[in-house]
């Protein structure tokens, strides 16, 4: 179970969001919504450990993620915005790499396999360079397949995928919910996903704060 | 582990895929060194005097060309988030990085270094000294490098900030170094600049990679 109390998060001297409260169980959904620049990326980027939070308190099990780093990050998936695809690797490439450096060794036939499933037969060998965006980010969602992970955290999953790539990964995470797994998103578009979900949304940017004498 | 060597192996057919990079720096080595004896004329002994430092400062510059791309495009693709967030610790993956471009940057250094030092007029002892403190030396180069290009990451300009902090960096590297050769050419025996060389090694692959990991932390922020 991921908790956290209270988050707030600077950017300069601008207070993106203050007193940020959600709880993320087995099999929950949460949705992060709110305008261009309210600060989802950045809450993403805090509960995923990236970003230390400006104040506020983020629990994994029961514990305070500082104290459980490794094990927290061992069970977390985190997709960015840059989808961490090297230009000049095949996918299949990609793939085995991401899987190795997130501490699971994928063999050739199973990162195949997972890349046929996303779509993107007769295309693994290819340099990423001659996919086009929607098929760069198929090879970063391949990884979802792969994965053992209980908690996702995906910064705007849904981006560039055309409408059955769409219906895909919506069942890909049903499939990861119904596991028992957790899942915190940030997308514009309104998404229906099976099990118990939520929706947070970020407050509009607040004015710049009264420089304090 | 399993980490460490896909790094590895990533870094390297990146390399393998962009040759023209390895190549650039390679041929900048190569052309400043040979520069030298052109422009001094053909005397053997004056050339014998300034081969040790001209080749080790060649060195120092073409080690340095590709630094700036060491984190960069790690970081600019998202590779760098997901590298702190694997349960392998950061400092490894660095390691990895460096030794990948070790392997890119300074390893062919050191194989080319005893050919461009027949132009010196370099007894073959002392193209063996060369080479051997190349090879205890270059890795220093990539490692010290690694620590700052981590902290000049994200910052503009940082190409030419990243000589200024990484040069003064590499002077006990070119003073023991050099100093190798010139020792040896003057017949008082390498040993103990190559040791010193070595301890420099040492400390380098032990504290390095933490220093370049706790750069690294920052720019992610």
């Amino acid at each position: 179970m991921l908790r956290a109390h209270g988050l707030a998060c600077d950017r300069g001297d601008r207070r993106l969001f203050s007193a940020v409260d959600l709880c993320v169980s087995p099999g929950e959904w949460l949705q992060v919504e709110g305008a261009n620049g309210a600060g989802k990326t950045s809450l993403l980027r805090i509960l995923a450990g990236l970003a230390p939070a400006a104040d506020g308190l983020i629990e994994w099990e029961g514990r305070p993620v500082a104290e459980v780093r490794d094990d927290y990050h061992a069970r977390l998936l985190y997709l960015g915005h840059a989808p961490a695809i090297k230009e000049d690797l095949s996918a299949l490439e990609n793939l085995q790499t991401a899987a190795a450096v997130a501490g699971r060794p994928l063999d050739e036939g199973t990162a195949m396999a997972a890349l046929r499933r996303i779509g993107l037969k007769g295309r693994e060998d290819l340099p990423a360079r001659v996919l086009s965006q929607g098929q760069k980010r198929r090879v970063a969602l391949a990884r979802l397949l792969c994965s053992q992970a209980r908690l996702w955290i995906l910064d705007e999953p849904f981006v560039a995928l055309d409408v059955a790539a769409v219906a895909q990964l919506c069942s890909i995470l049903d499939d990861h919910l119904s596991r028992g797994g957790m899942l915190i998103f940030t997308s514009h578009q309104a998404v229906q996903l099976a099990g118990t979900g939520a929706s947070l949304r970020l407050g509009t940017p607040a004015a710049p704060r009264e420089a304090t004498a | 582990m399993n980490a460490f060597l896909a790094i590895v192996r990533r870094d390297l057919l990146l390399a393998a895929r962009r040759k023209s990079e390895v190549f650039t720096a390679l041929f900048f080595f190569m052309i400043v060194v040979s520069l030298f004896p052109l422009g001094i004329g053909p005397e053997s002994a004056t050339l014998r005097r300034i081969a040790p430092g001209v080749l080790w400062v060649a060195a120092l510059l073409a080690a340095m060309l590709s630094l700036n791309r060491l984190f960069a495009a790690d970081h600019q693709d998202g590779t760098l988030e997901q590298m702190s967030l694997s349960p392998t610790p950061l400092a490894l993956l660095v390691s990895g990085k460096v030794l990948a471009h070790w392997l890119t940057a300074g390893l062919p250094l050191v194989l080319l270094a005893p050919v461009l030092g027949l132009q010196f007029d370099l007894s073959p002892r002392s193209l063996g000294v060369l080479m051997i403190s190349l090879l205890l030396g270059t890795p220093v180069l990539s490692l010290v490098g690694a620590i700052g290009a981590a902290l000049t990451l994200g910052v503009r300009g940082g190409g030419v900030l990243l000589s200024l902090l990484v040069l003064p960096l590499y002077i006990p590297a070119l003073i023991f170094g050099a100093g190798a050769v010139e020792a040896d050419l003057a017949g008082l025996g390498a040993g103990g600049h190559l040791s010193l060389l070595g301890a420099l090694l040492a400390l380098g692959v032990f504290f390095a990679p933490w220093a370049a990991t706790a750069a690294l932390r920052i720019a992610l922020e």
